[in-house]
């Protein structure tokens, strides 16, 4: 048994870690592009919340957020998503493990999840619409159903992409770009998780009581 | 039906405004006409429109910002003509509605559709080169990057013809932005051709920042990158913290303007200062989105022509991560007249201050690298040297703004817009220029003749200090910005001297025209056989002129900063047989131009408000998504043997011999 040295794992006489291997490999490459993405999108709710921290006092006269929210729909929306995030999780460990029949579980958990958060939100806003408080009220309520409502656009673009990737794997199986792709919904659909635990805090915990 | 559009939005009864659409829609048709008889729409289409090639792509970028800076110079010398005639009682030739479309129009295209394109569209085509690699990380979405900011480029040129532009500055503050005092769809023209184009580059600044840090030569650790994209690299990481703000902030004005939202109005709690907050938080760095990578320019154009490694290599690249962290803390000072308290002025006007010390490291670096240098004075070493005095200059005058007891006697005046062209002309134009000049030939196998370049640069010089020098003056007198009619008669000299300035700098843009005519006629006796034409430092030059698609044949291994000149010195030491290996490129793909294609329409339907057509617009441009998302093969492989007949039957070989 010989012994490896380093300069036969890494040809190019270079220390780990300093960037020197070459080009990385493309699952790296996209992976790491989206985190990119990623970090992006959350500046841009990181303007809506710095928005939404500016205006929430501006009612206008008009109802803030003590008469507006409730906390127990709040919840029950967060544990919803919250929950869809671990069943998302779940389905890229059947995908690891080659069992397209179980991720096609945890992909219909997941999507079900989410559409209840959906529906609770767009209730919410249908009511808070219905009792005169739309967004047009006051900067304040432009604010919040921009924030939230942006937030809620993303978990839909995430549900239909969701649907989308069950296609490809229905279609074309675990081949390794398919893969790759639903690697990165994955991360999408944790990011959205971050960003809702912001909201949730921000809007719904300090502004509700 | 057309929701707000009909004939009355063509401006039939201004006769400026009708010459000036009438010329860009004949211009545009004339060159359509010219290409479909030619018959080179296959070729366009094949080779160009759906290219997925960075150099390709980087050119186009070029290109864009090149015509569009002849728009926004048509736009600035009216301007100055306008304010040299209407003094006293001349009114001059343009109205007030027309001069405030002009002065924000200018603004607009001269920051998002001509330096933006022009720096995006120099680190698309020199990065991937400069790393030794064969494209960038996403080399579809990178053709759609672009296709988007042409989509936004041709809406903010359609305002000419369709109705009106925004008459609300370059950044169209609230509450005169809001549906309230602009009910008509300039703002809408401004605010939607900005958003195509800002995710545009947002997704450039993704691909280029994962090209940089994933996408390396072996051996090109992260200190042996060169200067430019260490700079690109800063630049890029901007570009994605800031543009989402900018995206964010564009947004709440459009749900103000379209579904009576209160976020910047004067009632029901709007607060247009916030506004002004968040675009300068996106404005600032986006100030140095664009400086930054021309000061690489600048490294590598010094280095090169004075024969000599860059002076402080590192404390280069430390600067410039310095001033990238440092760009987010300065926002305020470009209004200290909002009211903040004292403290708070302190802070941002000290953190102004802070930021022109890496600055000052820089120039430094250049100065000692030209040095002892052997320098030859070159049209880019000439724009180099003209930029450090010209920057400096402007570099002062900004510290002198940034105390803010100044600041108020200043703000909003002529001073202002002297100090910023200052630096933007005399800083990212400048360094543009010197970038075009410098890899022209890396483009396309030509060198760029050097009379014309040089008379071009003194034009430019020369026009700029006494188009901007007597606004210094102005400002300190009191004359405010956007004025459409000067009533101080003693203003008027100084004005005639700028208005001289801008008519010098026009001719500085004709000799540019010139130069590029003139080479091409002459390009036979110009060519580059040896794909190193200026004895270059890193490795772009280490390849052909024009580079294959694939840019090289053999991936470099890089064992010092500049590469290429390493290689060059070693090259008898250990001269080496290449062997080729089998190539994997991306192909061509028609999904950039397509999902433009719906930008447009979603963008034009919007501003018009034609919602059948926004819907159309919409779902065509989530069918683009869904069509390319179900994609594979992306790729098609270059047998090595085909790789060794390319290289044998090109021209010239890369390493010179």
């Amino acid at each position: 048994m010989s012994v490896v040295s380093l300069a036969d794992v890494a040809p190019h006489h270079v220390a780990p870690g300093r960037g020197g291997g070459g080009p990385a490999s493309t699952r790296i490459v996209v992976a790491y592009g989206f985190w990119i993405f990623l970090l992006s999108d959350i500046i841009l709710f990181a303007g809506l919340f710095a928005a939404y921290a500016v205006l929430s006092g501006n009612a206008a006269g008009g109802p803030t957020g003590r008469e507006l929210f409730d906390l127990r729909t709040a919840f029950i929306e967060t544990m919803c998503l919250l929950v869809s995030s671990y069943t998302a999780g779940l389905g890229i460990l059947s995908i690891e493990k080659q069992r397209p029949d179980l991720f096609y579980v945890f992909a219909g958990l997941t999507f079900l999840l989410g559409a209840a958060f959906l529906f609770i939100e767009i209730s919410e806003f249908a009511g808070m619409i219905r009792e005169g408080a739309g967004p047009s009220k006051s900067g304040f309520l432009s604010a919040f159903f921009t924030l939230v409502g942006t937030h809620g656009a993303h978990v839909t673009a995430g549900l239909l992409w969701l649907v989308y990737m069950t296609a490809q794997v229905f279609v074309k199986g675990l081949r390794s770009h398919v893969r790759q792709r639903l690697l990165c919904f994955s991360l999408f659909w944790h990011a959205l998780d971050i960003v809702w635990v912001g909201v949730f805090t921000l809007v719904y915990l300090m502004g509700g009581r | 039906m057309l929701g707000r559009l009909n004939w009355d939005a063509i401006p039939f009864h201004e006769p400026i405004a009708l010459v000036a659409g009438g010329g860009a829609v004949l211009g545009v048709l004339g060159v359509l006409a010219l290409i479909t008889f030619m018959g080179w729409w296959p070729y366009l289409w094949k080779e160009w429109l759906t290219s997925v090639d960075h150099k390709r792509i980087g050119v186009m970028y070029t290109f864009l910002a090149l015509i569009m800076l002849l728009r926004g110079f048509a736009d600035a010398i009216m301007m100055r003509s306008q304010q040299a005639i209407a003094v006293g009682g001349s009114e001059g030739y343009l109205p007030p509605d027309h001069f405030n479309q002009i002065f924000s129009a200018h603004g607009t295209i001269m920051i998002f559709f001509v330096a933006m394109p022009f720096v995006v569209g120099l680190m698309n085509f020199v990065v991937p080169l400069q790393l030794g690699v064969r494209d960038v990380a996403f080399p579809v979405l990178n053709s759609v990057s672009f296709w988007l900011t042409a989509s936004g480029a041709l809406l903010i040129n359609a305002s000419l013809v369709i109705g009106n532009f925004s008459r609300t500055g370059w950044l169209a503050y609230p509450p005169l932005s809001e549906l309230a005092f602009s009910p008509d769809v300039g703002v809408d023209y401004y605010l939607w051709s900005l958003q195509i184009s800002g995710v545009g580059t947002l997704l450039a600044g993704i691909n280029m920042v994962t090209t940089i840090l994933k996408l390396r030569a072996p051996g090109m650790i992260y200190f042996r990158m060169p200067v430019f994209c260490w700079t690109a690299l800063a630049s890029n990481m901007l570009i994605i913290a800031a543009f989402p703000i900018l995206t964010a902030t564009l947004a709440m004005l459009a749900l103000d303007r379209y579904l009576g939202m209160h976020f910047f109005t004067n009632e029901a709690g709007g607060n247009q200062m916030m506004y002004v907050n968040l675009i300068w938080a996106w404005g600032h760095p986006e100030v140095y989105i664009l400086v930054l990578p021309v000061f690489g320019v600048f490294s590598e154009v010094i280095a090169t022509f004075s024969g000599k490694m860059l002076f402080g290599y590192r404390s280069m690249v430390l600067a410039t991560l310095a001033i990238c962290v440092l760009s987010f803390m300065v926002w305020l000072h470009h209004f200290f007249t909002m009211g903040a308290s004292a403290d708070v002025n302190a802070f941002f006007g000290v953190m102004s201050m802070v930021i022109a010390v890496p600055t000052g490291v820089k120039v430094f670096n250049w100065l000692f690298t030209l040095f002892h240098g052997r320098v030859r004075f070159t049209t880019p070493v000439l724009f180099s040297i003209g930029f450090m005095v010209t920057f400096v200059i402007g570099g002062m005058t900004g510290v002198l703004l940034a105390v803010p007891p100044v600041d108020f006697v200043l703000h909003n005046s002529v001073f202002l817009i002297a100090h910023f062209h200052n630096v933007i002309i005399g800083g990212v134009l400048f360094g543009l220029l010197a970038g075009y000049n410098y890899w022209f030939p890396k483009a396309f196998g030509f060198t760029l003749d050097e009379r014309w370049g040089k008379a071009s640069f003194w034009c430019w010089i020369i026009g700029f200090y006494l188009a901007f020098m007597p606004l210094y003056v102005l400002g300190l007198q009191g004359m405010t910005r956007r004025l459409q009619h000067i009533n101080n008669p003693e203003w008027q000299p100084m004005l005639l001297v700028a208005e001289a300035g801008a008519i010098i700098i026009m001719f500085g843009i004709g000799c540019q025209i010139m130069q590029l005519a003139v080479s091409i006629m002459t390009r036979a006796s110009r060519r580059d056989l040896t794909g190193d034409p200026w004895d270059g430092r890193t490795l772009e030059w280490a390849t052909a002129s024009p580079p294959p698609a694939y840019n090289f044949a053999v991936m470099p291994q890089v064992d010092d900063v500049d590469a290429f000149w390493e290689m060059k010195r070693q090259r008898d030491v250990d001269e080496v047989p290449p062997v080729y290996e089998t190539i994997e490129m991306p192909r061509n793909s028609p999904t950039g131009v397509v999902a433009a294609f719906f930008a447009v329409v979603t963008g034009f339907a919007l501003i018009w408000h034609i919602w059948w057509a926004v819907i159309l617009g919409l779902l065509g441009a989530a069918a683009v998504l869904v069509v390319f998302g179900w994609s594979e093969n992306r790729e098609f492989e270059i047998e090595a043997a085909e790789v060794a007949r390319l290289e044998q039957t090109r021209p010239g070989l890369g390493r010179a011999a």
